[in-house]
């Protein structure tokens, strides 16, 4: 799971506070473990020494969290490139895919799209498994048959997840 | 995005068979809704999607077995759905081979009958039907199996006979609507082993309708029917 590229997708939004940055990544992405504030205004230094995002001018107010961050042209760039990639078919991928899914919604792009591009990447994964199965020894026929029954796992995951987009999207615009 | 998978040979030559824009309603339940796909001579194609979404009757249109209330069936760039039901019904029997979920074998015939039907159907004389249809006993290995009923075969025994009878008339699609369904995994397996090798050595063309994952990957490429229509992450490059 990616902390820099799930936040710019959250700027992409709108420009965001840090505090406004934890709370959507923790209410979507970090469910089992929490993002602390640290890492939040780490990551946005970072981002903004690498020219991704723009700190904003230091509002008036109390508190540390008094400055506004907006998304970069490069920071979109690189934030597009990683939405569209299938992400490398192996397994317990759903963490990444799931975010991918909910940023997706979340800034009105397909998420079918991003679902149907990672179905034909796993497919495509479990013909090279499957034919590799055609010519090699017993031994690496189990090991493909491992690799095989995981993607399929995924796979319907990903199916699962594709009916049930409607519901997700209302959930996330809520 | 373009992940093209299949066997060179098979995405250099023509369309086969293809659906254009095709529309079929079962009542006012619409199963297909502008459906378009195109194989080409030579491939494995699966083609998934949930339960409902119409694979199955895409299936039968390609088959010549349901006509579509709209649009096109071509084979070999020939339009097949405006024949009559005999003229389909023939092109069934010479052009196309099939393979269901279930064996569907005839419990009357013996093993060795239900695979020679097809050349009897198309008139071949029975002693010349009966030896062509042995020789695929011995190729998908069931041989020894010829004089038994249906009732005395396993599923994946019953399978494979059913797998024969597609093959035997060398048809130039072989239609298979989840063949592997009814059989454990490794049956599934072998089942699918023996199709695959086999369509490749006579260079079958087949449709594949599955909603199994392993099942499709043993085609050359994949698409999925969502909705009643047909959408591809793995388009063919255009000719050369």
């Amino acid at each position: 799971m990616s902390v820099p590229l799930t936040l710019l997708g959250l700027l992409e939004r709108e420009p965001s506070h840090g505090y406004d940055l934890k709370r959507d990544y923790d209410t979507f992405f970090g469910r089992s473990k929490p993002l602390p504030f640290g890492q939040v205004y780490a990551t946005l230094a970072r981002l903004s020494r690498d020219g991704k995002v723009l700190p904003g001018d230091t509002e008036p107010g109390d508190g540390p969290d008094r400055k506004r961050y907006s998304i970069t042209p490069n920071g979109k760039q690189e934030f597009e490139a990683w939405l569209g990639e299938p992400i490398e078919p192996e397994p317990h991928l759903q963490t990444v895919l799931f975010a991918k899914v909910v940023l997706a919604l979340m800034l009105g792009r397909s998420a079918q799209k991003y679902l149907d591009v990672q179905r034909a990447a796993h497919l495509q994964r479990m013909r090279q498994l499957t034919e590799k199965k055609r010519n090699d020894n017993l031994i690496d026929v189990l090991l493909a048959d491992h690799g095989l029954f995981h993607l399929e796992a995924d796979l319907r995951w990903i199916d699962m997840t594709a009916a049930r987009l409607p519901l997700l999207a209302e959930v996330v615009a809520s | 995005m373009s992940l093209v998978t299949g066997p060179v040979d098979a995405r250099r030559t023509n369309t086969l068979i293809e659906a254009r824009d095709v529309e079929y309603n079962f009542g006012a339940t619409p199963a297909l809704r502008g459906a378009n796909v195109s194989i080409r001579a030579g491939e494995i194609l699966a083609v998934m999607g949930p339960s409902g979404s119409g694979k199955s009757t895409l299936l039968h249109c390609l088959a010549g077995i349901l006509v579509p209330q709209h649009g096109e069936i071509l084979l070999s760039g020939q339009r097949i759905d405006t024949y009559p039901e005999n003229k389909r019904s023939e092109l069934r029997r010479n052009a196309f081979g099939f393979v269901f979920q279930f064996g569907q074998l005839v419990p009357e015939l013996t093993a060795e009958e239900n695979v020679a039907l097809p050349l009897l159907l198309d008139g071949l004389r029975r002693n010349e039907a009966l030896g062509r249809a042995r020789e695929w006993f011995q190729r998908l290995g069931i041989d020894g199996l010829e004089g038994r009923r249906s009732g005395e075969l396993s599923g994946g025994q019953a399978q494979r006979v059913a797998l024969a009878r597609g093959l035997v008339a060398h048809p130039k699609v072989l239609f298979a609507d989840e063949p592997t369904g009814s059989l454990d995994t490794l049956t599934g397996e072998l089942v699918m082993e023996l199709l695959v090798t086999a369509a490749r050595e006579d260079g079958t063309t087949v449709v594949l309708v599955t909603h199994e994952p392993r099942v499709a990957a043993y085609a050359d490429r994949e698409v999925v029917v969502r909705d009643g229509h047909v959408s591809s992450l793995t388009d063919d490059p255009p000719d050369p």
